[in-house]
């Protein structure tokens, strides 16, 4: 499998995101911002009653992150911010594409046939950040642009909306050609693991 | 001088931040050499983030990872150290502070009242404390945030006894598989064998504190933990998950006695950010980090 590298400026095009495959590389320059669980849910409740978020998604990326952060007195630093455990948003992702549209969900541990299904009929990618790599995230932040629903949510669950530079390296694991390179990979652990325990002694 | 209160404070912030920014020198060591032997350039790419990452943060102090986790300490009281009962408030002061501090992330959620931001409950539970007590005048502690990613693939069985050892290293394979990609491996294990429900929870989690690939003293044990280090890197669930890389840098089993009819397992997952920091205090004031 050749692995290409990109570079993809938002607003994300849908063309642009048809064209990562799943193992591919990826950088994001522009804007993403972070929703974790209680995000997630709050998000698609305000839009099924009919109203609007804060901000709008479309052709941004999804960062599945609670940072760290520290206010100054005049702005707001980002202290550490890598990605968390995404399998906790497959609850609620293929509603929050729908709904929202944003091109890219950045996170780790990668995600299930939901999300899948939905960055397939939307045009979405998912790609997967170093765990813990923290501080390798902090450094890409340029901005920190806003931040909503802090005080409702806390500093771990709210919306941080950064301006990044070169964030990534991502790896394209769920692509929008219904692909999931973790369930692949996940499908051979599971072999393995078969085949272990059968021989145990 | 300063009193003995403010010195324990001092130190307990002190440990926390040295744990949050400082990863292990011996678990570098063994990602690096992980570098070089593991085959595949996505699973190395991923394991240089790691060092590169934990550079930065021994440089600018910062913490390794966003989650810096749920806080535990581990204590050995002894006897004659001047501090008793009173330590449990120093602990939690000393938690409220350090947040603000260095900083961490407020990872103390009420379910009703919401983020208590300081990492601290309204109940006294949090942070975990584990206290010994034991003979001498000294005390000695050590700081463990534990990250919510790999906490959330920790499990327990109680498994039924005829299915003896055999089913005991099969639920670890079982427990490491389906932990899969999801807690930031290669994985540190820790497994608790026997006790309670809780207590092999327990063990499992102080296993994960034993020194950095030395096996069990007792033979039988340590030719386990060799086994299943060797199986579980088959799995090839590789650095975050990616298959390529190790799957998990140790491993260590800690047995206890159990009822007869029953054989608990328990297995604690780290990330390869296992983080913890430990200092000796003496009687007299006197601080040995070690």
């Amino acid at each position: 499998m050749t692995k290409l590298e990109y570079h993809l400026k938002t607003p994300i095009t849908e063309p642009e995101i048809n064209e990562l495959k799943i193992g591919d590389v990826f950088y994001i320059t522009g804007i993403i911002i972070t929703a974790r669980d209680e995000a997630h849910k709050k998000a698609i409740e305000l839009y099924e009653k009919g109203q609007r978020l804060p901000i709008d998604f479309k052709g941004l990326g999804v960062f599945h992150c609670g940072p760290i952060m520290k206010k100054t007195k005049t702005e707001w630093i980002t202290v550490a911010a890598g990605p968390t455990t995404s399998d906790r948003m497959e609850l609620f992702q293929d509603q929050f594409i729908e709904y929202f549209r944003p091109s890219v969900i950045i996170g780790k541990g990668g995600m299930g046939e939901r999300t899948v299904n939905a960055c397939q009929k939307f045009g979405c990618v998912y790609g997967a950040f170093t765990g813990g790599a923290a501080l390798l995230a902090a450094q890409r932040i340029k901005k920190v642009k806003s931040v909503y629903w802090l005080e409702e949510l806390g500093m771990p669950e709210c919306l941080w909306v950064y301006e990044v530079e070169k964030f990534g390296p991502l790896i394209v694991t769920i692509d929008s050609h219904g692909s999931n390179l973790t369930s692949d990979i996940m499908k051979r652990v599971n072999y393995q693991k078969e085949k272990i325990v059968r021989e145990m002694k | 001088m300063m009193s003995i209160d403010i010195i324990v404070e001092n130190t307990i912030i002190e440990l926390l931040k040295k744990a949050a920014t400082e990863l292990p020198n011996e678990y570098l060591q063994e990602i690096q050499n992980q570098i070089k032997s593991s085959e595949g350039e996505v699973g190395k790419a991923q394991l240089k983030s790691m060092i590169q990452n934990a550079e930065i943060a021994k440089d600018t102090q910062c913490p390794i990872c966003q989650d810096t986790g749920v806080i535990s300490f581990l204590m050995a009281l002894g006897d004659d150290f001047p501090i008793r009962s009173k330590i449990k408030e120093i602990i939690k002061k000393a938690t409220q502070k350090a947040t603000k501090e260095i900083p961490l992330r407020p990872n103390s959620v009420d379910m009703f009242k919401g983020n208590t931001c300081d990492n601290t409950s309204y109940d006294g539970y949090v942070p975990i404390i584990y206290l010994d007590i034991v003979p001498g005048d000294k005390l000695e502690i050590t700081a463990m945030p534990k990250g919510g990613g790999s906490s959330n693939v920790s499990t327990l069985k109680m498994l039924k006894p005829g299915l003896g050892l055999v089913g005991v290293k099969n639920f670890i394979v079982e427990a490491v598989a389906s932990a899969g990609s999801l807690g930031c491996p290669p994985y540190f294990v820790g497994v608790g064998v026997g006790g309670s429900e809780d207590l092999c929870m327990i063990l499992a989690k102080k296993a994960l504190l034993k020194p950095f690939k030395i096996r069990s003293f007792d033979s039988k044990v340590a030719s386990i933990e060799e086994e299943l280090l060797e199986k579980l890197n088959q799995l090839q669930i590789g650095a975050m998950g990616l298959a390529e890389g190790p799957t998990v840098l140790d491993l260590h089993i800690e047995f206890t006695a159990r009822h007869p009819a029953s054989l608990p397992v328990g297995v604690v997952i780290s990330c390869w950010a296992l983080r913890h920091a430990k200092a000796t205090i003496y009687k007299d004031g006197a601080v040995v980090f070690n």
